[in-house]
C-alpha cells in the first residue's frame, strides 16, 4: 500500500466520520458554525465604512508641524492618512463687499461690479505681501500647466505659477479687462457648463462659495457679494500667514467678526470610483453573477434546490468575510480596493466544491440512512476535493512569491478565504445538506428516473386514453409514483415551459435585481464622477430652464437714471477701510448706515462663514487640483482658517465704476422669476425624480408580477378555486403548478354515482338509476354494464329466480379500498345532496308508499322505518327515478365514451328483461372482488354478479332488512343491515378458489374472454350466520381487514368481530356519538371516528382504547391511518394530521366547503384530497401542497363526493355521474 | 457529419422553427459567430477601459469618449478575432477527434471569463515592481488558466499560434504608426500583451466549444428521436 493510498484511505475515513458526525447533529454545528462566523466577522465592524467621502481631521493652527510619515502610536484619535505633509495648505481670503448705504439711484448691476472690481486690489496686496523676505510666491504651491483636455480653460485659470484663485481670474487678473467688461454675468456664466451640476463648475471653483451665495446676480436680495481669493500654499510658514492675516484685517477689518482662527482642519480624499472604473467592475459583477447562477443551476435531486443554492452563496460569502475579519484581526489591514477584488476572490474560492458534494451526497443510495448518505457522499468525494485545495493552496502560494505587494495581499486574503471556506463547507454546508436530504423524500427522488418511468404520456387531455398506451407497470402495492417539479416539465407545452423556466430562474432575476438596487445605493451614497450630473443634465436638457434662465432682456428701467457722473470718488484701493463713519458701537466701520431707507445691505459675520469651504461639494478640490494633474486620492490637504474680508463701497463709487452698457440692464420687474425659475428647475429635478421612481417601483412591480406569477399555468378563471393564501406554499412561496396529469374521465352513468368499489384492476360503479358499470380501472374502459331491472340470465344464474322488486345489479366491495358508500351518505355529504336535489324528496314518499307491499313479504327484524326514510333517502329515490324516466336502464353507453370490446356483447342481452313498471330496490353498497362484484341492496338482498360478463351469478335473500355496508374478504361476504344486524355469507365455488384468485393476467384487453373460470361454474353464497342484535341502531361503518371485521353504528359502539367464525371480540366503547368513521387494516390499527368528533385509536389484540383527540366540530368522516400518523377529516371540512403514537395534531389542512370527507393515502407520505373539480396531492410530512390536478372543465363546480386509491395508485373520484381516474405515476418508494 | 447535415435537412421539414435553425449548419454557425463576435467587442470596450483608466486619474470621466477612447477599429477587430478563435476551436476538436472532455459546464466558462478579466485588471491596475515581473506574473496567470479550463494540447497551440500572430500583427501596427503604446517594453509593444492575448484565446475558445455544445446535444437528440 503506497502512501497515497494509505493517505486516500485515512482521508476517506476521516470524511466518513466526519459526514456521520454532521448528520447526527445538525442543529448544534450550525450553532458553532454561526458563532464562529460571527466571531471572525467582529473585527470587521472596526473597518470604516466603505465611501468616498472626504474625512476631516482637525488640529490646532497654534502648534501645528508637519506630521510625521512614520506612525506614532501614541496619538490614538490621530488617523492613520495624518502622515507626511499634505499636498497643499490652503488659505482662503473670504471677501464679504456690498454698496452701503444703498442708494435708489443705484442699478441692480451696481451690486456685484464695484465689489468684484475690488478684488484686483486685494490680489495685488496679497502678491505683493512680504514677510521678512519671504512673499508669496515662495511659498505658494507651483502649478505647471492644465491637463491636454482643458484649452478652454486656459485664459482664466492659472498657469506656470502660484495657484492662485479668484474671481478676478475670469479677467486675467486684470483690472482693464475688468473694467472693459459691459457684461459682467455673461463673463461669469460663458464657462458654466450647461445644465445643473452638483460637483464644483468654474464659478464655484473661482468664487470660492457656492453659486447661490455669491449674490452675483441682478436680483440678489441682500446686495452683498460674497467670494474668496484661494491661495494654495506648499509650505506652511505660520509667520507669514499671520503677518498676511495680519495685514489684511488691518486694511479692511471685519467688525463683528468672530471667527475662530486656531483650527486647522485636515481633509483626506479617499479614491475615487469613476463611472469608467465602474464599467469593469460591473462586468466583473455580472460575470460573477453568472457563474454563480450557472453553478447552483447544476443543483439538483434535493428537496430545497434554492435553499442548497443560498447556502452555498452563504458559504462563500461568509467565507469572505470571514477572511477579511480575520486578516483585520491579525493587523493586515486590506488596501485594496475591496469590491474590486471581491468578484475574483469569489472566482478563486468558487462555488465548486458545494456542488461535488451536493452531487456525490444525491447519487448515494437512497434507501440508506441520511446519516449514511452523507457520510458516504462526502467520504468518496474527500480525495479530490483534498486534491483540489491543495492545488490551489500551492498556486497562491505560488503567487505570493511573486513579491508584488497587491498580489500577495490578494493571495493572503486568498489563503485564508480559502481554509475558511473548507471549514464552512464542511460544518455548514455538509450539514444544511443533511438536513435538506432528510425532508427530502420520495416525490422528490422520482426525477432520476428515466422517463419512460413515468406516466404515459398525455398527448392531450382529452377525457379518453388512447387505448394503445400501454398500461403503467404495475407496482408492488406500496409503490407510487409523483412527478416531481423538474420531471414534470418534459412534456409541458412550450408556454408553460416558459414560464416554469421564468419561474426557476426567478432567484437570478432577483440577485440581479438585489444587485441593481445595491449598486444604485452605492452610487447615490458615493456621489461617483458624474451620475448625479449626468442625470442632471439629462434633466436640465429637458427642461426649458437653465442656464439660459437669466435673458437679461428688459429694456431700461425708468426709474433709474444712466450713469450718474456726479460720483467722484476714487476707485483706487483706499489705505483707509472705508468711507463710512466710524458710528458703530465697536468703532470701526462696521454696517449700520442709518440712513438708507431702502434695505441696506449688511453685512454679517456668522459661523456659518468659519468654514467656508464646507457649503461647496466636496469635490471642489479634488476638481481644483486634478485640473493640473495633481490627485487628491488617499492624500489630504490642511485648510487653514479663513481671512475674513470685509469691503464697503459708497454708492459714488459703485457708480464710477459703472461700465456704459450696466444701465442697460435693469430688470428689476423680473427680480422674482428667476428665483421663481431656479426653484422651478429645482421642483422639476425633484418632481422627475419623483415620478421616476414611481415609474421605477411600477416596472419593477409589473416585472416581478410577470417573472414571477403567483398562479403559474391557471389558465383562466375557472381554475381559480384555489385561494392562494389558503394554501401552504412551498419554500419558493409559490403553490405548485396545476399539473399536466390529464385525468381519464369515465362517463355513462346516467345519473349520480353512488357506490364504487375496486380491487385494482376492476371498478365498478352503481349509480342512481341502479345501473353498475364496471370498468378497467387501468385504461379506463366500460367492460360491462349491468342495468337495474331484474334480469333473469337463467343461463348463467342458473337455479335463482329473480323477483320483481329485486334488481339485478351485483357490483362486488372490497373492503380495503373501498370507502363505504352508505356511510358517505349517512353523514358528510348529505346536507349537500340535499341542497342539491330537493325534487327528490317528494318522489321518495310515494315511493314508500309502494313500498310496503315487498317489505310485508320479509317480516324479518326491526323496523326501522324512520330511520329508513331519514337516513337513505337518496337510495329509495333511484327507483323513483326509473318510474319517472323509465328508459335509463337501457341507455346504452353514451356515444362520447369509446366503445370497448366489452361493451357490445354485453348490452343487448341486458335489455331484454326490463320491464319499466317493475319496481326495484336499490343498491346500498358495493363491493368488488376479483371478478365478482358483491351488491347489497335495500331490499335485503345479496347478489353476486360477474363483473366481465355482466350475469348475475348467485343471489341471496335470506335478509330483508336493507343491506348498508358490505365486507368482501377471503371468501367471506359480511353485510351490515340497517336494523342492526351482521350477516355472514361464505362463497362457494365449485372449483375452488379459482375464480377468486384470479386477479387479471396483465393482458386487461382479453377480458371477456378470460380464461380462468367458466360460466359453468356454480358459486353459491350461503348465509353462515346472522348476529341479530350486532348494534342496538343501524350499522353505519363496516370494515373487514386482517381477519376481523370492524362495525360501528349509531349506538356509539364499535364491535370487532372474527372474520372466521363471526365471533363478537370486543365491543369498543368510548364515543358519545354515532360511530361514522373506522379505519382498519393489515396490521391490526384500529381507528374509528364518532359523531362527536371525536377520533379513538384502539388496540384489536386487547380491546382498549390507546388513545382519544377530539378533533372536529361535527362528524368525523373519514379516517386514514399510515404508518405515522392518522389523518382525519370531519364536517368542518378541516383535514387533520395526528400523530399515531403520541396523539398530537401535527398541523391540519383546511378544505373547501362540502369537500372534506374525499381523502384517501396513496403512501405514507402522499395525501390525495379532493376539491371542486380538482385533486389536490399534498405531502404528508410537511403539509405541503405537491399538485393539483383538475378534472376537465365540465366537472367544474362540482366536488368530489368519493375518493378511492387503487393499488395502481389511480384514484377514482365520484364527480356526480362521472368518474375520473387520475393516474399517479408509480415511484420507488422509500422504504426505510 | 454528413450524417448530421442529413439529419438536419430533415429535421428542418418536421420540427419547429426553432430546432430547424438551430440545427441548421449555417444558421446556427452564423449565429454563434455572432455572439461570439459580440462578446469580443464587448470584453475588448470593458478591457480597453481598463487600460485606459491607468493613464486617467481624478479628471472627471467623459463617460463616453473613454468608453471609445480606442480607435473605432479595436472592437470590431476583437470581435471578429473572438468569432474566429471561438469557430475555430470546436472545428479543430472535431478534426484532431478529440472533443474536449474538461468540465464542460457554463459556470466554467463564466469562471473562466471572470480570471482571463482579472488578469486583464492584474495587468491593468496592480502595481509591479519592473515589466519582467509582470510579464512573467501573467504569463503564469494565463498558462493557470490554461491548466484549469482547457487542459487540451489543441487548445495550448492554437492559443500560443495565435498569441504570436497577433503580437506580431501589433508590432508591425505600431510600426506602422497606427497607434503606440505610453511605455513599450517589447521592442514597440508592451511584454504583456502575448499573455493577455493568449489567455483571451483560451477564454473564446471556452466560450466558442460550449456554444458548440449546443450544437451537438440538438444534434444527438434528433438522432435519438429518430
Amino acid at each position: 500500500m503506497t502512501v497515497r493510498e494509505r493517505l486516500r484511505q485515512n482521508i476517506s475515513a476521516a470524511f466518513y466520520r466526519h459526514g456521520l458526525l454532521c448528520a447526527s447533529y445538525p442543529v448544534p454545528i450550525i450553532l458553532f458554525t454561526s458563532v464562529s462566523i460571527l466571531t471572525c466577522c467582529y473585527p470587521l465592524l472596526k473597518l470604516p465604512l466603505p465611501g468616498t467621502g472626504p474625512v476631516e481631521f482637525t488640529t490646532g493652527a497654534k502648534d501645528y508641524s508637519v506630521p510625521s510619515h512614520e506612525p506614532q502610536g501614541d496619538l490614538g484619535e490621530r488617523p492613520d492618512w495624518y502622515q507626511g505633509p499634505p499636498v497643499a495648505y490652503i488659505q482662503q481670503v473670504l471677501v464679504k463687499a456690498a454698496v452701503s448705504p444703498w442708494d435708489s439711484s443705484l442699478v441692480p448691476v451696481d451690486v456685484f461690479r464695484s465689489p468684484l472690481g475690488r478684488v484686483f486690489s486685494l490680489l495685488e496686496e496679497i502678491r505683493n505681501h512680504v514677510y521678512t523676505d519671504r512673499s508669496l510666491e515662495t511659498l505658494c504651491l507651483q502649478v505647471t500647466e492644465l491637463l491636454p483636455g482643458l484649452r478652454r480653460m486656459q485664459s482664466i485659470l492659472p498657469e506656470h505659477g502660484c495657484l492662485l484663485v479668484s474671481p478676478g481670474n475670469y479677467w486675467q487678473n486684470r483690472r482693464d479687462l475688468f473694467d472693459s467688461d459691459p457684461d459682467i454675468l455673461k463673463t461669469v456664466h460663458q464657462h458654466e457648463p450647461k445644465g445643473i451640476h452638483t460637483s464644483a463648475t468654474l464659478k464655484d471653483l473661482l468664487f470660492g462659495v457656492p453659486g447661490k451665495n455669491t449674490g452675483v446676480s441682478l436680483y440678489s436680495r441682500k446686495r452683498v457679494v460674497t467670494y474668496t481669493i484661494t491661495i494654495a500654499l506648499s509650505s506652511y510658514d505660520a509667520r507669514f500667514v499671520a503677518s498676511l492675516r495680519a495685514r489684511l484685517k488691518q486694511l479692511h477689518p471685519s467688525v463683528n467678526c468672530t471667527l475662530r482662527e486656531d483650527h486647522m482642519v485636515h481633509v483626506h480624499f479617499k479614491e475615487e470610483i469613476g463611472i469608467a472604473e465602474l464599467i469593469p467592475l460591473v462586468t466583473t459583477y455580472i460575470i460573477l453573477f453568472a457563474y454563480i447562477y450557472f453553478s447552483t443551476r447544476k443543483i439538483d435531486m434535493v428537496k430545497s434546490k434554492w435553499g442548497l443554492a443560498l447556502a452555498a452563496v452563504v458559504t462563500v460569502l461568509s467565507s469572505l468575510l470571514m477572511s477579511v475579519g480575520l486578516c483585520t484581526l491579525f493587523g493586515l489591514t486590506p488596501t485594496l480596493n475591496g469590491g474590486s477584488i471581491f468578484p475574483y476572490l469569489v472566482v478563486v474560492i468558487g462555488l465548486e466544491n458545494v456542488l461535488v458534494l451536493t452531487k456525490s451526497v444525491v447519487s448515494t443510495p437512497v434507501d440508506l440512512e441520511v446519516k449514511l448518505r452523507i457520510a458516504q457522499g462526502l467520504s468518496s468525494e474527500s480525495w479530490s476535493i483534498m486534491k483540489n485545495m491543495a492545488t490551489e493552496l500551492v498556486i497562491i502560494l505560488i503567487g505570493y512569491f511573486t513579491l508584488v505587494p497587491a498580489i500577495q495581499e490578494f493571495c493572503l486574503f486568498a489563503v485564508v478565504g480559502l481554509v475558511s471556506d473548507f471549514f464552512l463547507q464542511m460544518f455548514f454546508f455538509t450539514t444544511v445538506l443533511s438536513i435538506d436530504i432528510r425532508r427530502m423524500e420520495l416525490a422528490d427522488l422520482n426525477r432520476r428516473l428515466p422517463a419512460e418511468a413515468g406516466m404515459p404520456p398525455p398527448p392531450k387531455p382529452g377525457p379518453l386514453r388512447p387505448r394503445e398506451a400501454p398500461p403503467p407497470p404495475r407496482p408492488s402495492p406500496h409503490t407510487i409514483t409523483l412527478q416531481a417539479p423538474a420531471f414534470r416539465n418534459l412534456r409541458l407545452p412550450k408556454r408553460l415551459r416558459v414560464v416554469y423556466f421564468l419561474a426557476r430562474t426567478r432567484l437570478a432575476q432577483r440577485i440581479i435585481m438585489v444587485g441593481t438596487v445595491i449598486w444604485i445605493g452605492i452610487l447615490v451614497y458615493t456621489d461617483p464622477a458624474g451620475l448625479r450630473t449626468y442625470l442632471a443634465a439629462q434633466v436640465s436638457e429637458q427642461s426649458p430652464l437653465g442656464e439660459a434662465g437669466l435673458p437679461p432682456h428688459l429694456g431700461v428701467a425708468p426709474v433709474f437714471p444712466g450713469g450718474d457722473p456726479t460720483s467722484t470718488l476714487s476707485v483706487l484701493p483706499a489705505p483707509e477701510p472705508t468711507p463710512l463713519p466710524e458710528n458703530q458701537s465697536q468703532g470701526h466701520g462696521a454696517s449700520r448706515p442709518g440712513g438708507a431707507p431702502l434695505t441696506s445691505p449688511q453685512i454679517s459675520w456668522g459661523s456659518e462663514d468659519e468654514e467656508v469651504w464646507r457649503r461647496l461639494s466636496f469635490r471642489y478640490w479634488p476638481s481644483l487640483f486634478s485640473y493640473y494633474n495633481i490627485t487628491l486620492a488617499k492624500r489630504y490637504i490642511s485648510i487653514l482658517p479663513v481671512i475674513p474680508v470685509t469691503l464697503h463701497l459708497n454708492p459714488q463709487e459703485a457708480i464710477e465704476m459703472r461700465h456704459p452698457q450696466d444701465t442697460q440692464h435693469a430688470p428689476r420687474s423680473s427680480a422674482k422669476t428667476t428665483d421663481l425659475q431656479t426653484d422651478l428647475t429645482l421642483y422639476k429635478v425633484a418632481a422627475l425624480g419623483l415620478f421616476a421612481g414611481v415609474v421605477l417601483v411600477l416596472l419593477l412591480f409589473c416585472l416581478y408580477r410577470v417573472l414571477c406569477p403567483r398562479n403559474y399555468g391557471q389558465n383562466g378563471v375557472q381554475h381559480g378555486r384555489r385561494r392562494r393564501g389558503d394554501l401552504p406554499c412551498d419554500e419558493y412561496g409559490y403553490s405548485p403548478p396545476v399539473s399536466e396529469i390529464s385525468p381519464l374521465l369515465l362517463r355513462g352513468h346516467s345519473m349520480d354515482i353512488e357506490c364504487l368499489a375496486s380491487d385494482g384492476m376492476l371498478l365498478a360503479s352503481c349509480c342512481l338509476a341502479g345501473q353498475i358499470r364496471v370498468w378497467d380501472a387501468q385504461t379506463g374502459d366500460c367492460l360491462t354494464v349491468i342495468p337495474n331491472n331484474g334480469l333473469r340470465r337463467s343461463s348463467s344464474s342458473g337455479c335463482w329466480e329473480h323477483r320483481d322488486g329485486w334488481d339485478s345489479l351485483t357490483p362486488t366491495c372490497e373492503p380495503d379500498y373501498n370507502e363505504p358508500p352508505l356511510r358517505r351518505r349517512v353523514t358528510p355529504s348529505r346536507p349537500t345532496l340535499f341542497g342539491d336535489q330537493p325534487d327528490l324528496t317528494p318522489l321518495i314518499d310515494t315511493n314508500f308508499g309502494e313500498l310496503p307491499p315487498s317489505h310485508t313479504t320479509v317480516g324479518f327484524g326491526f323496523d326501522f322505518g324512520g330511520l329508513v326514510e331519514k337516513a337513505y333517502k337518496e337510495h329509495e329515490a333511484s327507483p323513483t327515478m326509473h318510474f319517472t324516466a323509465p328508459t335509463p336502464p337501457v341507455t346504452p353507453a353514451p356515444p362520447q365514451r369509446r366503445r370497448s370490446l366489452g361493451d357490445p356483447p354485453v348490452a343487448p342481452p341486458e335489455r331484454i328483461n326490463v320491464s319499466p313498471g317493475e319496481w326495484d330496490s336499490s343498491v346500498w353498497s358495493l363491493e368488488l372482488r376479483g371478478n365478482l362484484i358483491a351488491a347489497g341492496r335495500s331490499s335485503g338482498k345479496l347478489e353476486l354478479w360477474d363483473a366481465v360478463e355482466g350475469t348475475l351469478r348467485c343471489c341471496n335473500e335470506d335478509g330483508s332488512s336493507g343491506i348498508t355496508a358490505l365486507a368482501f374478504l377471503n371468501n367471506r361476504i359480511v353485510a351490515a343491515r340497517l336494523n342492526g344486524s351482521l350477516d355472514f355469507f361464505t362463497v362457494d365455488i365449485n372449483k375452488p378458489l379459482g375464480l377468486l384468485q384470479y386477479r387479471g393476467p396483465p393482458g386487461r384487453a382479453s377480458l371477456p374472454s378470460s380464461p380462468c373460470y367458466s360460466s359453468e361454474d356454480v358459486i353459491s353464497c350461503q348465509l353462515t350466520r346472522s348476529v341479530q342484535c350486532a348494534h342496538q341502531k343501524p350499522i353505519t361503518v363496516l370494515r373487514a381487514a386482517a381477519g376481523r371485521v370492524v362495525t360501528g353504528s349509531q349506538d356509539h359502539t364499535v364491535r370487532v368481530y372474527r372474520l372466521e367464525d363471526s365471533c363478537c371480540l370486543f365491543t369498543l366503547q368510548g364515543h358519545s356519538g354515532g360511530i361514522t368513521a373506522i379505519y382498519i387494516d393489515q396490521t391490526m390499527v384500529l381507528a374509528s371516528g364518532g359523531q362527536d368528533g371525536a377520533i379513538c385509536l384502539w388496540d384489536v389484540l386487547t380491546g382498549s382504547r390507546v388513545s382519544h383527540v377530539y378533533g372536529h366540530r361535527g362528524d368525523v368522516t373519514s379516517l386514514v391511518c399510515t404508518n405515522s400518523c392518522v389523518i382525519s377529516s370531519g364536517l368542518d371540512d378541516l383535514i387533520c394530521i395526528w400523530d399515531r403514537s403520541t396523539g398530537i395534531k401535527l398541523y391540519s389542512i383546511q378544505q373547501e366547503v362540502g369537500c372534506g370527507s374525499s381523502l384517501g393515502v396513496i403512501s405514507d407520505s402522499l395525501l390525495v384530497t379532493g376539491g371542486h373539480g380538482c385533486v389536490s396531492f399534498w405531502d404528508l410530512n410537511y403539509g405541503d401542497l405537491l399538485q393539483t390536478v383538475y378534472l376537465g372543465q365540465n366537472s367544474e363546480g362540482q366536488h368530489v363526493r368519493q375518493l378511492l386509491v387503487l393499488d395502481n395508485a389511480a384514484i377514482v373520484c365520484d364527480f356526480g355521474s362521472e368518474l375520473s381516474l387520475v393516474y399517479v405515476p408509480s415511484v420507488l418508494e422509500k422504504l426505510d | 457529419m454528413a450524417e448530421a447535415t442529413r439529419l438536419s435537412s430533415n429535421g428542418t421539414a418536421q420540427r419547429g422553427p426553432y430546432i430547424s435553425v438551430i440545427t441548421n449548419r449555417t444558421t446556427n454557425l452564423l449565429i454563434r459567430g455572432t455572439m461570439l463576435f459580440g462578446v469580443g467587442v464587448f470584453l475588448a470596450l470593458v478591457l480597453n477601459l481598463l487600460q485606459v483608466q491607468r493613464n486617467v486619474t481624478l479628471f472627471p470621466p467623459d463617460v463616453i469618449s473613454s468608453i471609445f477612447s480606442s480607435a473605432w477599429w479595436v472592437p470590431p477587430c476583437c470581435g471578429t478575432a473572438s468569432a474566429l478563435i471561438g469557430l475555430l476551436y470546436p472545428c479543430i476538436d472535431r478534426r484532431l477527434g478529440e472533443p474536449h472532455k474538461l468540465k464542460r459546464e457554463w459556470s466554467s466558462v463564466m469562471r473562466c471569463v471572470a480570471v482571463f478579466v482579472g488578469i486583464n485588471h492584474a495587468s491593468a491596475k496592480v502595481d509591479f515592481a519592473n515589466n519582467v515581473q509582470l510579464s512573467l506574473t501573467l504569463a503564469a496567470l494565463s498558462v493557470g488558466l490554461w491548466w484549469t479550463f482547457d487542459r487540451s494540447r489543441s487548445g495550448f497551440g492554437l492559443g500560443v499560434a495565435i498569441a504570436l500572430l497577433a503580437t506580431l500583427a501589433t508590432q508591425l501596427l505600431v510600426y506602422n504608426g497606427v497607434f503606440q503604446y505610453t511605455s513599450p517594453d517589447f521592442l514597440y509593444i508592451r511584454s504583456w500583451l502575448p499573455c493577455i492575448f493568449f489567455a483571451g484565446v483560451i477564454t473564446m475558445g471556452n466560450i466558442g466549444r460550449q456554444l458548440a455544445l449546443y450544437e451537438c446535444k440538438v444534434v444527438q437528440e434528433k438522432i435519438h428521436q429518430d
